[in-house]
């Protein structure tokens, strides 16, 4: 079973602030997306409702065609790895493993093994006696062996090391190859992980900023490096992101996809063109200038 | 094969498929990996390796046989060495000659420069199919 995923004006408000602000958005069933947004972005809150543990301020939330909150059937369809893993500290991890598998209707005893040997989980260890990095890699081998229909991890590098990280991915992809799922990774560690997601959706002040499949954001954001006049000239509608100068050079990096087109009109122009990497286009949507908030605006 | 040089990864497969067929290590009517293979090998999600294959369906390099897979189409290795022969000047010989330009060199400089490169070079063994794999 994949589910898909339908959010239709969602509002999520604690007090005044608006955590989630009025998102609509489709999920396909059966694909590995990735939630980017810098911190506070609702990217948690939005987990956390598709999760069914918190209810809407307003707007509908349906996961395979149902209302996630407090329902039954999708609460045990449903994986949500948070940072801190929900674990009680006083239990070893083989306990801890043990519950899961008891709660858990799909869940792979042998997989769960391989996965606690593979991220060098200390078996008898006490869950609170863990560096932060082994509690994530606990969470994630609890949020890979449910094999949840719908498996979401917030933020599950977190203190994680580059091996552990990259295990983690080689991991996801295997067991989803194997065994599919609809998969949701909130993260901001894009770079390393673009190539496993399909889709992306980047999330930024409670809004969603981009929706696109990840194979074409990595052929977005391009930089234009040239004389001002002529940088300008050519940037003409395209959507800006950001843009310094030094001297009479310019560089603007714009939301454009750089295809032959552009290469050619760059070339014609005499301006450096040149593809960024997705970390910087990120950066680059995300920062003060990409959209301001009502706070600001006096 | 490592994927960071900022071009999109399915455009870098559909690159490596491609070299793959140039160089004879896809042979006419061979079956190319299934997406699911060439996406846990090379750890890629299956739909942008899907997107790779289509670019080379839509190339008409490889072909779909229903239920069997994807398969290189006959003639393909040609089709591809044709058209870099015939940007063979554009793409790599007009670059040089720029550079030699900047450089102040001539071109007769650089014809005997290509003469003696040429003599000193060791033949390349023509891969064999299949050899090589990566």
């Amino acid at each position: 079973m994949t589910p898909a995923i339908e959010i239709t004006g969602l509002d999520v408000r604690f007090g005044a602030t608006r955590a989630i602000d009025d998102v609509s958005l489709s999920l396909t069933g059966g694909t590995i997306v990735g939630l980017l947004g810098r911190n506070g972005a609702g990217k948690s809150t939005m987990l956390s409702v598709l999760a069914g543990f918190r209810r809407p301020t307003s707007g509908t939330v349906r996961v395979d065609r149902a209302d996630p909150y407090e329902h039954r059937r999708l609460m045990s369809d449903t994986c949500l790895v948070r940072p801190d893993g929900d674990l009680e500290g006083s239990l070893t991890v083989d306990d801890a493993l043990a519950i899961a598998a008891a709660l858990r209707p799909r869940w792979d005893d042998e997989y769960a093994g391989h996965l606690v040997e593979r991220l060098e989980i200390p078996k008898r260890t006490r869950v609170d006696a863990l560096s932060r990095g082994q509690r994530s890699a606990l969470a994630v081998t609890i949020g890979m062996a449910s094999r949840a229909p719908l498996t979401m991890f917030d933020e599950p590098h977190l203190g994680m090391d580059a091996p552990s990280r990259y295990a983690f991915y080689d991991e996801l992809l295997a067991d989803y190859l194997a065994h599919p799922r609809t998969v949701i990774v909130s993260t901001h560690l894009i770079d390393e992980i673009a190539g496993v997601l399909e889709d992306v959706v980047i999330l930024h002040h409670g809004r969603v900023l981009a929706h696109r499949a990840a194979a074409d954001l990595q052929a977005d954001g391009v930089e234009l490096t040239g004389p001002a006049s002529r940088v300008d000239a050519l940037v003409g509608d395209l959507p800006v992101l950001s843009a310094r100068s030094i001297g009479s050079t310019t560089s603007v990096v714009v939301d454009a996809r750089l295809d032959d087109t552009l290469r050619d009109r760059a070339a014609a122009a005499g301006v450096d063109v040149g593809p960024i990497p997705l970390q910087d286009l990120f950066v680059s949507m995300t920062s003060t200038t990409g959209m301001p908030s009502k706070e600001h605006v006096a | 094969m490592r994927f960071n040089d900022g071009t999109p990864i399915y455009r870098q497969i559909a690159g490596q498929l491609r070299e793959d067929i140039v160089e004879g290590l896809l042979a006419d009517d061979e079956q190319v990996m299934s997406t699911n293979q060439y996406a846990s090998f090379h750890r890629i999600n299956p739909a942008t390796v899907a997107k790779a294959f289509q670019e080379l369906v839509d190339e008409d390099l490889i072909f779909k046989k229903r239920g069997l897979g994807m398969f290189v189409r006959p003639g393909a290795q040609e089709r591809l060495r044709a058209h870099r022969r015939a940007r063979f000047i554009d793409d790599r010989i007009a670059p040089v000659l720029a550079e030699a330009e900047r450089l102040g060199m001539t071109v007769d400089q650089v014809v005997d420069a290509v003469r003696s490169a040429a003599d000193r070079r060791t033949p390349t063994r023509r891969r064999t199919q299949g050899a090589d794999r990566p």
